[in-house]
């Protein structure tokens, strides 16, 4: 199978020899055009991987700030069409920078799984994460996705033992996500000790890259994270500083403004060899 | 889809019926969902599990309830023989209660130390609360801000029996938006938190277990009505919602095909005005609170809001066996509004001095509608299965007046 934009960007990392940010922005939020700027200047700012939310009603899994970007979305006509065409759009300027979708999986089933394959990977989407479906439910999306050249991320959690890591990591393709605390998007902050022992352990069972994300808020924290995982994910405190621009305008310089901090934070890491995870 | 002999086998191992139910949920969930089911399990294995739920059913909730005769309402429709399973007497006042001792007893097995759960018209909340007080355990219901407005009386009874009710402010503010909340908190506290979902609705094993714990209505109705008649009834009818007193009293009779089985939608202003809570009728196949079911959504999957006047009804979802017994068509779904629902429980108040909750009034709506078309021999149970006294106010309301 050709390698996809995210298995690239992820040997490109290891590769430069430091982790990646990924950073997670709600399609449509507050609208399509602010989306579109906003998407467009992500790489410029230092974003390796693009995350991107698809806008759903009951995003059972996120804390405030992205349930209130997923309504705000929704509420100026963000649907799961629409956040394609961003992503079309996106494309026609940048052919290398991966990007992933994100949410729940009732909009894509309404869709009809295999016109949305169809149209996300037509669209240049390269990889689906979809909270709401466990490996027990690998028939309804996992499956025909791998089928048709996505990969599908999954989530690993601190409830994940040992025991079911592995069923956790067959099908899990791209990378895996660590998600640092038992919790909702935007909680509190992981214990950086804590999730790089969990780390260690993960890459026994597998060599897929890993990223880290929950409750990640500034340059120092992902610094922290970003010398022991592949990849630090940051949501809630990008959403939360746009939200918080007084003009849709200034939200977008505010949010830029903060991935280039995180940008430098995690290129910096590693820069302390004490702390290179070259094991 | 295969035509099956028996209707009483689902789920299958994977927790679908058909192809509803399921369990759609969050990784972290995931681990607590398989321990909870084989929990379950070697607790239905255990004899002195049952007996310690049929003791506290027969003590504290106050198990069987009757089943009543309703001769002036079986006079005045002039129709089928009508009787009613007396669910609203239970302690609490409604059926929830059936299903809230049934898993606090396994939360207890399983060591857990903190309940939490969702509410819409605080039927299930007080019940939660109830059993929570009664066993010692903290407890916090999750209750959407519209729904505190509309069941005051509920909100405070939970606050008395000790519980934190936290009003939930997101989305329709209803109750499918305290259910997300509730599982907002589960995830976030995993290791000693119990979650009693209040309906055969959720990830497997809730639907389920939900149903097993509240098929003591039919068990009961089987029995009382070979008492009484010597025979089995010829119809049940049942309000739904999530379908929990429905699942409860139909799952018994559901290999019965010479019973006819009713579930009752809420059509809110109509089914045609868009603002009514009827998924089987006005929803379409989808996946939200870790289950595939009918749900009330729009032409990109986003979930609609529900309306009914009765915030127990008020969810855009059903329960997953539900929506496999629609397809199989083993039970006839029908619906009925917020206007025929009032009409009934004034009905019923007066002519057998019962003030139904506005649930079952739905489900007493369509008895209105399908008694007079039956002959007097024709045996018709219908699931009283709350009481109307939270509903004073609402009513009131709708009535024009004030208290």
């Amino acid at each position: 199978m050709s390698e996809t934009r995210i298995e690239r960007r992820f040997a490109a990392l290891k590769a430069e020899g430091r982790a990646g940010l990924v950073t997670f922005v709600t399609a449509g939020d507050p609208d399509h055009a602010t989306s579109a700027a906003l998407l467009k200047g992500l790489p410029a700012a230092g974003a390796d991987l693009i995350e991107m939310g698809m806008p759903f009603t009951d995003p059972m899994a996120d804390g405030p700030a992205i349930q209130a970007s997923n309504l705000r979305a929704l509420k100026s006509g963000a649907t799961l069409r629409r956040t394609l065409d961003l992503v079309r759009d996106f494309r026609a300027g940048d052919d290398d920078t991966p990007i992933v979708l994100m949410g729940y999986f009732n909009p894509i089933y309404s869709y009809g799984v295999e016109a949305f394959l169809d149209a996300a990977r037509t669209a240049g989407v390269d990889g689906l994460i979809v909270v709401d479906l466990p490996p027990e439910e690998d028939n309804e999306l996992c499956i025909p996705a791998l089928r048709a050249g996505l990969n599908f991320i999954r989530l690993a959690t601190p409830t994940t033992d040992e025991k079911r890591l592995p069923r956790v990591l067959t099908n899990t393709s791209g990378f895996l996500y660590y998600v640092s605390i038992a919790g909702i998007t935007g909680a509190a902050a992981p214990d950086s000790g804590k999730v790089a022992a969990r780390i260690a352990e993960i890459r026994r069972h597998t060599d897929l890259p890993i990223g880290v994300g929950f409750g990640i808020r500034s340059a120092e924290q992902a610094a922290a994270i970003a010398r022991f995982a592949d990849a630090a994910v940051v949501g809630s405190a990008l959403v939360e500083k746009f939200a918080n621009g007084a003009t849709a305008e200034a939200g977008l310089k505010a949010l830029l403004g903060l991935v280039a901090e995180l940008a430098d934070g995690v290129r910096g890491a590693r820069t302390d060899k004490r702390a290179v995870a070259g094991e | 889809m295969n035509n099956p002999n028996t209707f009483r086998a689902g789920p299958d191992e994977t927790g679908h019926f058909g192809m509803y139910g399921g369990r759609f949920v969050a990784e972290t969930l995931m681990p607590l969902i398989l321990e909870l089911e084989e929990a379950y399990e070697a607790a239905q294995a255990d004899p002195s599990f049952q007996a310690e739920l049929d003791d506290y059913l027969a003590h504290y909730v106050g198990r069987p309830s009757p089943l009543y005769f309703a001769e002036r309402l079986t006079e005045h429709l002039g129709g089928a023989k009508i009787y009613m399973k007396r669910d609203e007497l239970n302690h609490t006042g409604a059926h929830k209660i059936n299903n809230c001792m049934g898993q606090i007893l396994l939360a207890r097995r399983m060591g857990k130390r903190r309940i939490i759960a969702e509410t819409g018209a605080g039927q299930h909340g007080v019940a939660t609360a109830t059993v929570a007080a009664r066993f010692g355990l903290p407890c916090v219901i999750y209750m959407g801000e519209t729904d505190i407005e509309r069941q005051k009386p509920n909100v405070f009874r939970m606050r008395l029996l000790g519980a934190e009710v936290r009003s939930v402010t997101s989305g329709s503010r209803t109750l499918k938006d305290a259910m997300n909340e509730a599982l907002r908190d589960w995830v976030t506290n995993v290791d000693d938190t119990f979650y009693i979902i209040g309906t055969v609705a959720g990830p497997h094993p809730y639907p389920a277990m939900v149903r097993d714990f509240q098929a003591v209505i039919g068990n009961e109705t089987r029995e009382q009505m070979q008492a009484r008649e010597g025979r089995l009834p010829d119809s049940l009818v049942a309000c739904i919602g999530g379908g929990s007193n429905a699942m409860g009293l139909f799952h018994p009779f559901l290999d019965d095909p010479d019973v006819a089985i009713y579930g009752v939608e809420a059509a809110g202003h109509g089914l045609e005005s868009g603002a009514h809570a009827a998924s089987l009728t006005g929803g379409r196949p989808g996946v939200l609170h870790g289950n595939r079911t009918y749900l009330l959504q729009d032409d990109d999957g986003q979930i609609a809001e529900a309306h009914s006047i009765s915030a127990g009804l008020d969810y855009p979802g059903i329960g997953p066996e539900h929506a496999w017994l629609h397809d199989t068509g083993r039970v006839t779904y029908v619906s009925a509004t917020d206007k025929e629902a009032l009409e009934a429980f004034q009905l019923l108040s007066r002519l057998e001095g019962i003030l139904p909750a506005l649930e079952p009034s739905h489900a007493l709506a369509h008895v209105i509608k399908l008694a007079p078309t039956l002959p007097g021999d024709h045996l018709m149970v219908m699931n009283l299965c709350g009481r109307g006294d939270k509903d004073i106010f609402t009513i009131a309301e709708a009535l024009g007046t004030t208290i």
